[in-house]
């Protein structure tokens, strides 16, 4: 446990609750143990917290490297900086750092972990050893995959689709492996965040009075606790294929690389919503704070987190319209399919409607609530139609279909990723980042985004086969346009390394609630101490984005 | 959840960590985490599962005939050792809430004894198999089925069995650590065994799948 001491902390902003002024200042979480160790071995959620962000953005770092060397690569046709085989590690290693290092985790591990329990008024998680430990083992499954990364890597593409994985002699055990345990993590995260959501709410707070983003983190460890294991037996099959040729994905020996598809995408399309419905809660909050408005549906927005999670789980065969499914198979995947859309359209929907007449605030979340919409609609307009089995046949496996889950999953999930990131900076700081600099790396994000996937659904309308090394002339302009994209995209990331890391040491204090957020988390300090709360347990009397009295239609004044 | 020391008299209680309401909100959060804990081992068998109906379908007469060159009587008495284990484990639960740690440890060792029985039974079988060569995959040379897809039961055979003995032994180790604890600290009791049946409850799993496995295995 951290020691609760109530010392006067040097260095820290001064904890600001009136009520407790004649009290001494309660340290606020950063500073409340400065040793090494009181942060390695912290249970506190928030330090947990802030420890998964510093590793995601570490992975994100890593898998961003990957991907633009991918993108250097296809400059031109033929060599260009590496060999084919090369390529092949490199797109198969930016696949799985992104998606199992960096996607999955990112939100609900990170941010999650640390508003989470603050959007309760509870004082931590309901495990918090569970928690700690379940970074550790996300961080052992990282050393695993890293290891095997470095010797020798491996060209399997991150859906290490059988029968090929179970014989390439590149190193797959061990990367599986580590993806093994990383699976561990992501369900001790789920467990733990279904168990506190029900047993750990503050008095008052009632299942239809939770924040939105709860909801989603909530419906998101739904699908992390139900689907996870399934992946981790397929990954111990493959595992043993690789090794001992076991034989249950061989076609020599009876198996069937089929149904290593069905039990890969019965976890993997749950999962894309694994990474994509924490950063529909992030927006949740967002837009009904910069519009300040109450959002709009809220029970149609909490309920279609679950709806898209339970859906989520019978979409999985759209993967699959050219494994040889039967017609009839495949369109009840395609409607199933579909069913995710008509979720995702209740919550964009809401959003809108929660904008609309609102007095919006356009602060750099706000801006990245813009480009996810574009991006989720985008994207998922694209899957419908993949959706469909007469167009997804062509497109199957092009770059369409890159550009469409780059879109729908990088797109929206960067965008909850980046908005989470401001919007609860100073809540996690207590300090402000240079609100200019914000916008404007928003905007080269955004647009660098679009610069780069837009050429991609070009491409692949025009037939260039995803995982392609070399690709004819024709098809030049195109990829330079996807590259000069991803210039963009990458600069951006550089300048928000650079503001917000100079705002952690010079920004200025931005106190308790800076953008007058009716948020719960935003009733403790910025940064909150210790135990989340000073003082008796708060009470909640009002709904969470409870910004307008609908009776009396007035904006309140600031908190 | 350890329980502190206890001033003598004031039954045991278990300490309450600082982050949670009461009691009672403690023990409900580690019996939910317990239970989502549970499905999720049930599903991860149940990709197990999944593969075998989906061979079965595919090789019915292979599965059928090396089905049926398991050791029936082996499986049977396993079945009856591993259902009895998880009696005493239930056992131990109900001694456990009257305080009666001697009881508790009495009846985690008879489940352990039993535990341990099974695997050795398991273990006599697998060298059976492994001596026939009806060994998965590539190691497959058994001379007696040649039909197509046998190697394929003897995958999802090795796979399902030892996937489940591996969980036979975490459960083990589990049980051991709350027997050490019943004779040392003697201090389950009314208001403190819910330690106790957590780890019943893991073991009662650990017979749950292998009650599926023996029908599909060795009866079907
Ligand atoms: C909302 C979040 C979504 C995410 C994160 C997502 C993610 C993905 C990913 C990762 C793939 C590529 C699989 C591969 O490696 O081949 C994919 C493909 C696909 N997605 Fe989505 N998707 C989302 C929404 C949708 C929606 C709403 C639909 C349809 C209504 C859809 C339909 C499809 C289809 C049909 C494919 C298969 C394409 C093919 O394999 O040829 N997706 N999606
Ligand atoms: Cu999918």
């Amino acid at each position: 446990m951290t020691p609760s001491n109530s010392t006067t902390a040097e260095g820290a902003l001064p904890a600001q609750d009136p009520h407790h002024g004649d009290h001494h200042a309660h340290p606020s979480y950063l500073v409340d143990g400065t040793t090494i160790k009181s942060w390695l071995l912290t249970v506190d959620h928030k330090r947990i917290g802030l420890m998964y962000l510093g590793a995601v953005l570490f992975f994100f770092l890593i898998g961003g490297i990957f991907a633009m060397s991918i993108r250097l690569e296809l400059l031109t046709p033929g060599p260009t900086v590496m060999d084919a085989m090369t390529y092949n590690r490199a797109f198969t290693l930016h696949g799985i750092i992104m998606i199992f290092l960096f996607m999955i985790p990112a939100i609900p591990a990170a941010f999650g972990n640390f508003v989470l329990p603050l959007m309760l008024g509870a004082k931590d998680v309901a495990f918090p050893k569970l928690n700690l430990a379940s970074f550790y083992i996300y961080m052992t499954g990282a050393l695993f995959a890293v290891w095997g990364m470095l010797n020798g890597g491996l060209d399997t593409g991150w859906t290490f689709y059988a029968p090929y994985s179970t014989h390439t002699t590149t190193t797959v055990a061990p990367v599986l492996f580590g993806a093994f345990i990383i699976g561990f993590s992501s369900i001790a995260t789920g467990l733990n965040f279904i168990v506190t959501v029900h047993t750990m709410r503050a008095p008052g707070i009632t299942w239809f009075k939770l924040p939105l983003f709860v909801w989603a983190a909530y419906a998101t460890s739904c699908i992390q606790v139900l689907a996870t294991p399934v992946i981790g037996l397929l990954m111990l099959l493959v595992i043993g294929e690789n090794l001992f040729n076991i034989g249950m994905f061989d076609p020599a020996r009876g198996g069937d690389p089929v149904l290593f598809q069905h039990l890969f995408w019965f976890y993997s399309h749950p999962a894309v919503y694994i990474m994509v419905l924490p950063s529909f809660g992030v927006m949740s909050e967002i837009v009904a704070t910069y519009s300040r408005k109450n959002i709009f549906g809220y029970r149609a927005v909490a309920y279609s987190s679950i709806g898209i999670a339970f859906v989520g789980f019978f979409a999985w065969g759209h993967h699959m319209f050219v494994s040889g499914q039967s017609t009839f198979d495949a369109g009840v995947f395609g409607v199933l399919t579909m069913l995710v859309g008509v979720f995702t359209a209740i919550k964009v929907f809401n959003w809108v409607g929660t904008v609309y007449k609102g007095a919006v605030d356009f602060k750099t979340p706000f801006a990245y609530f813009c480009g996810f919409l574009f991006f989720t609609v985008f994207g998922g307009m694209t899957g419908i139609a993949l959706g469909t089995t007469s167009l997804d046949i062509p497109w199957h496996d092009t770059y369409f279909v890159v550009a469409h889950f780059h879109f729908i999953m990088v797109g929206a999930t960067i965008m909850g990723f980046l908005a989470a990131l401001h919007y609860w900076f100073p809540k996690m700081f207590g300090r402000m980042y240079h609100e200019g600099w914000g916008l404007v790396s928003a905007a080269l994000i955004i647009l660098g985004f679009n610069a780069t996937f837009i050429p991609q659904f070009l491409l692949g309308n025009a037939g260039m086969p995803r995982r392609y090394y070399d690709y004819p002339e024709r098809f030049q302009a195109l990829n330079v346009a996807s590259t000069a994209g991803a210039s963009l995209l990458a600069f951006g990331f550089i300048i928000i390394a650079i503001y917000l890391t100079h705002a952690l040491v010079y920004g200025r204090a931005s106190g308790k609630n800076p953008w007058r957020s009716k948020g719960y988390e935003w009733t403790s300090e910025s940064p909150p101490p210790t135990h989340n709360f000073v003082g008796p347990q708060p009470t909640y009397p009002e709904e969470p984005h409870f910004y307008v009295d609908p009776k009396k239609a007035e904006v309140p004044d600031a908190v | 959840m350890q329980s502190s020391a206890h001033p003598a008299g004031a039954g045991p209680v278990p300490r309450l960590a600082g982050h949670f309401a009461s009691l009672e909100v403690q023990n409900h959060a580690a019996r939910l985490g317990m239970w989502l804990f549970l499905s999720t081992e049930v599903l991860l068998f149940a990709g197990l599962f999944a593969c075998y109906a989906c061979y079965r379908f595919l090789f019915p007469e292979a599965f059928a005939e090396a089905s049926r060159s398991l050791d029936l009587v082996m499986g049977t008495v396993n079945t009856v050792v591993l259902i009895t284990s998880s009696l005493t484990a239930a056992l131990a639960v109900h001694y456990a809430k009257e305080g009666k740690n001697n009881l508790v440890a009495l009846m985690f060792t008879l489940t352990l004894v039993m535990a341990a029985a099974f695997l050795v039974i398991k273990g006599f079988e697998y060298s059976h198999k492994i001596h026939d060569g009806a060994l998965p995959g590539k190691y497959y040379h058994y001379a007696k089925i040649q039909t197509a897809g046998a190697p394929i039961f003897y995958t999802v055979y090795f796979m399902a069995t030892g996937l489940h003995a591996f969980h036979v032994t975490i459960g083990m180790g589990v049980l051991l650590w709350l027997t050490i604890r019943a004779v040392r600290q003697k201090n389950f009791g009314p208001n403190n065994y819910v330690a106790v049946e957590l780890g019943s409850m893991y073991w009662h799993l650990v017979d749950l799948v292998w009650i599926f496995l023996f029908p599909l295995l060795y009866l079907i």
